[in-house]
């Protein structure tokens, strides 16, 4: 049994710790069929024939499917329908699949994917975002451009703005390709059943989207397709549909031949196929005043979208919302543009468009702050949003408490900042090694905001020994979602945590509560179990009332018993549940959470974009080698207020993973291609940190609950990871004295 | 071909010599703790033990194994169940996400802790420096480390 004592209770720990947990890829499976991915060897071409005969000749191969095979739909998406399952008119990009190999073994289908020859004329690629812009070279000629994503912000007077500046600083920055880099690639699992239903078990985070793609490709209704939750081995945002696309494949092949079919992707295919973080071009101006505040900043950011446009259209939304940063500024001029290319496919990552802006504010704002002879932390507290402030967007910020001026306080006691900051060599030291010091900070929408909906459902079923099955529309990807469900459920119901088990997740037993991505699953998901265990309670209350000699009403639940006013002469939960068996009514409790209205006008750019914020800062001390360049991360410290921490543990696992990966945004990190191909394919060359990479990490949690979040709870996985990178950056210049605009942060020599 | 595995004698067919470890004991043991996740023996995910040492399984053949002790994740822990205190300090301090490099992670800190059971945490970031994780930081699981080192020098 799990200690339940302790912090950090996780329900699949000694599962995972003993390696019996079953990912996808160790579920065993009779009469299996094994299906591989075949690439064509284009970044841009018009596919005249896709030649399947030699792989087909091939022993062992039963069947290679292509775009010909799809009884439904060829073309998925969650915004724009321009996914392709299989390429059929056109190659865009170096991970297209144009078939897949089915066989008896996986090696069989893998040699039979080197025979599927793709006849083509080749296209002129695009692969420069600005270039893209002409439309010279269109990527999708229906769509007409090769613009999928145009957002604004029109606030207040730009030209008086700058008008009454002191002075104006500009800077150009640039991000980089990103590979989520999840260790588990992807995999799909599919198993036809009696009565036309199509199981799914995979590698994918948005099990209802897959359910979409599914039910889209086999041209049949949603109830028939079941995705099955299965232990994920990390998604980071990275696996919605590009992985749910592996599993209609497989799910194709499974329903033409009536048998279960396995895809389990190599690394190389994964990283090939996979969309990445957008690499953002970003063109910032800013004006200042004598006072030291912003006057106005103008900017125009460009994100490269990549082959298809996935959720370009919404992670831009978000930097646009996002593009000042954490500051007042009453004039702003913010255009923001993602357009499609012949690179690989950018879509969802941990943090959502943010990462990328705050390198380039967080950095513009410590520039300002020396033109203006203030020190960064003086400047910024001049121009936070504070209490009541109103948001580039206009959205006042009044509903909940504002902790940016929190956050920095405390990532400034506990890294002794300002003192080290004095300390700091600016390009000057006697040894080999210069010191410096740097921090960054950031608000952040919670959750899906004006993207799209934002609800959640969640179920909890009372058996008749006591014990309790909960449900929820939201789920795990390894972040610990079901151990902090159980453990807001438990708290409601006022019973023991032993008594819930989280149910094995599956699309067909619980309403469609969108995906587990923007860092909404506890403030979502928690909502919606609170919701539902109310409901139970109050059922439970109507049942046992008349035995306790109360009104309903008065009935409470605590300490794993049910009792009236008095709780000595209450009665365990297991009895009440005994005593409702007499009853109608049965012990389930259903809840539904909305999330608060938002708004949001395209053409000024101005509402009130997310129902509530948080507020993060985060510092880091590092030396810079003067021979070699080397960067050595001494030390990192973060701050978050997150409104209430459920499960303090994995709180701070938040905290240090989200730190880590924005370590590796900013020192290791890049998809590099040559010619649109990818060539950083695996872990030998795609660097992810490594354990002396990262420093030691020191994480403080503010909590002021949230009024609009049931159980107080706001986001955490997201805000870790987004302002490391700046962080660094301004590190890297109070220890060496030159600046950094471009990710990776690359130092020859200093 | 007999293999020791998990305190097990097994029988292997002379033709899986030639096959991947990595391979054989997942698909044919379905010891499916340890993982393939790069193939080319960078991430560590594939870990196991052999006399003691952390090996790449997915590097070694099946007959690299012949006359050898190989300890999978799934040996680690008591006949009857029981966590090892190793295995219970990586419950205790969170340093669980989504798990998929744990085995792998457990396996390289038992073989480090066997030799060094006195470790700095700087000496524990280097012996876990083959294994990747993407969730944690590796915070806890250095956190973990640490704490469970006093159970190896009590039993060494």
């Amino acid at each position: 049994m799990p200690r339940l004592e302790a912090q950090n209770w996780r329900n699949d720990a000694v599962a995972k710790v003993t390696g019996r947990s079953k990912f996808a890829d160790d579920l065993k499976v009779a009469n299996l069929l094994h299906a591989v991915p075949a690439y064509s060897d284009y970044v841009h071409a018009r596919i005249v024939r896709i030649d399947t005969t030699e792989a087909e000749k091939l022993p062992g191969v039963v069947r290679v499917l292509t775009a010909r095979d799809i009884p439904g739909s060829n073309r998925v998406g969650q915004i724009e329908k321009d996914f392709r399952i299989f390429a059929d008119d056109k190659i865009r990009y170096d991970g297209d699949v144009v078939a897949l190999v089915v066989a008896e073994s996986a090696e069989v289908a893998e040699k039979g994917a080197g025979l599927v020859r793709v006849e083509a004329s080749v296209l002129p690629a695009v692969l420069d975002p600005e270039e893209a812009l002409n439309d010279t070279i269109l990527v999708h000629e229906d769509h007409g451009t090769n613009i999928v994503a145009t957002h604004r912000v029109r606030r207040g007077d730009i030209e008086a703005g700058f008008k009454s500046a002191d002075f104006v600083v500009e800077q150009e920055f640039r991000t980089q390709f990103v590979e989520h880099a999840y260790l588990e690639q992807e995999v799909a699992l599919c198993a036809p059943q009696p009565g036309g239903i199509m199981e799914v078990r995979g590698s994918m985070q948005h099990p209802y989207s897959t359910r979409k793609f599914v039910a889209a490709c086999l041209g049949t209704p949603l109830e028939s397709v079941e995705i099955i939750g299965t232990p994920l081995g990390g998604g980071f945002g990275g696996k919605d549909d590009t992985a749910a696309i592996v599993c209609a494949r497989a799910a194709l092949a499974a329903r033409l031949l009536g048998r279960p079919v396995k895809t389990v992707y190599r690394r190389e295919w994964s990283i090939k196929e996979s969309y990445k973080r957008h690499p953002y071009r970003m063109r910032y101006r800013m004006g200042v005043g004598k006072d030291g505040r912003i006057t106005a900043v103008q900017c125009r950011i460009l994100a490269d979208a990549g082959a298809y446009c996935s959720v370009t259209p919404w992670v831009t939304w978000r930097s646009t919302v996002q593009c000042c940063g954490p500051y007042e500024v009453a004039n702003v001029h913010c255009d923001v543009l993602g357009v499609y290319t012949n690179n690989v496919v950018t879509g969802a990552m941990r943090g959502f468009g943010s990462p990328q802006v705050n390198f380039a504010i967080e950095q513009l704002v410590e520039m300002a702050a020396e033109r203006a002879g203030l020190s960064p932390v003086e400047f910024r507290r001049r121009n936070c949003v504070r209490q009541g402030s109103v948001t580039i967007t206009g959205q006042k910020l009044d509903n909940h408490k504002v902790a940016m001026g929190e956050v920095l306080d405390a990532v400034l006691r506990k890294s002794g900042y300002e003192r080290k900051l004095a300390r700091a060599s600016r390009g000057v030291s006697d040894s080999d090694e210069l010191y410096g010091i740097g921090l960054a900070m950031s608000y952040r929408g919670v959750g899906l905001g004006a993207e799209g909906l934002d609800h959640c459902a969640a179920e909890v079923n009372v058996l008749p020994d006591g014990s309790v099955l909960l449900d929820v529309g939201v789920h795990e990807n390894g972040q610990g979602l079901e151990s902090a469900m159980s453990i807001l459920c438990a708290k409601e119901l006022g019973v023991n945590l032993r008594r819930i088990r989280y149910k094995l997740a599956s699309t067909s037993a619980i309403p469609d509560s969108g995906t587990t991505v923007a860092s909404r699953g506890t403030i979502v998901g928690g909502g919606a179990v609170i919701l539902a265990a109310r409901d139970l309670k109050t059922k439970i209350a109507s049942a046992v009332a008349p035995k306790l000699g109360c009104s309903p009403a008065s009935v409470r639940f605590s300490e794993d018993r049910v009792h009236g006013r008095r709780k000595d002469n209450g009665m365990p939960f297991d009895e009440a549940i005994r005593e409702m068996a007499g009853s109608n009514e049965l012990p389930r409790g259903v809840g539904v959470f909305n999330a608060p209205n938002v708004s949001w006008n395209e053409e000024t750019g101005q509402g009130d974009a997310y129902f509530t914020w948080v507020y993060g800062c985060q510092a880091v001390e590092l030396t810079v080698n003067k021979k070699s360049g080397r960067v050595k991360l001494l030390r990192a410290y973060a701050a978050h207020d997150l409104g209430k921490a459920v499960n303090p543990g994995m709180v701070r696992g938040q905290f240090y993973g989200g730190m880590a990966m924005g370590i590796g945004y900013a020192l290791h990190e890049e998809v590099r291609a040559k010619e649109g191909k990818i060539v950083t394919t695996n872990f030998n060359t795609y660097r992810i940190p490594r354990a002396p990479d990262v420093p030691e990490m020191t994480a403080v949690i503010v909590e002021n609950p949230d009024p609009s979040s049931l159980s107080g709870a706001k986001s955490i996985g997201e805000p870790t990871t987004e302002i490391m990178a700046p962080a660094i950056a301004n590190a890297i210049y109070s220890a060496t004295g030159q600046r950094r605009f471009t990710l990776p942060i690359r130092l020859s020599k200093p | 071909m007999i293999l020791h595995i998990n305190g097990l004698e097994i029988k292997a067919a002379d033709s899986a010599g030639d096959r991947h470890l990595l391979d054989y004991i997942r698909n044919d043991l379905d010891l499916t703790g340890a993982k393939n996740a790069c193939d080319i023996g960078v991430c560590g995910a594939c870990t196991v033990l052999m006399d003691g040492e952390p090996v790449k399984a997915c590097l070694k053949k099946v007959r690299d194994a012949v006359g050898h002790k190989i300890l999978t994740i799934e040996g680690v822990a008591g006949e009857d169940g029981a966590l090892h205190p190793l295995q219970q300090a990586f419950i205790d301090s969170g340093a669980i996400q989504c798990g998929f490099c744990i085995p792998g992670m457990v396996l390289a800190a038992h073989a480090f802790l066997s030799k060094n059971s006195t470790p700095t945490r700087d000496q524990i970031r280097r012996a876990i420096a083959p294994n990747l994780c993407r969730c944690t930081g590796y915070q806890q699981i250095i956190d973990a480390i640490e704490s469970a080192a006093p159970f190896y020098s009590r039993s060494h």
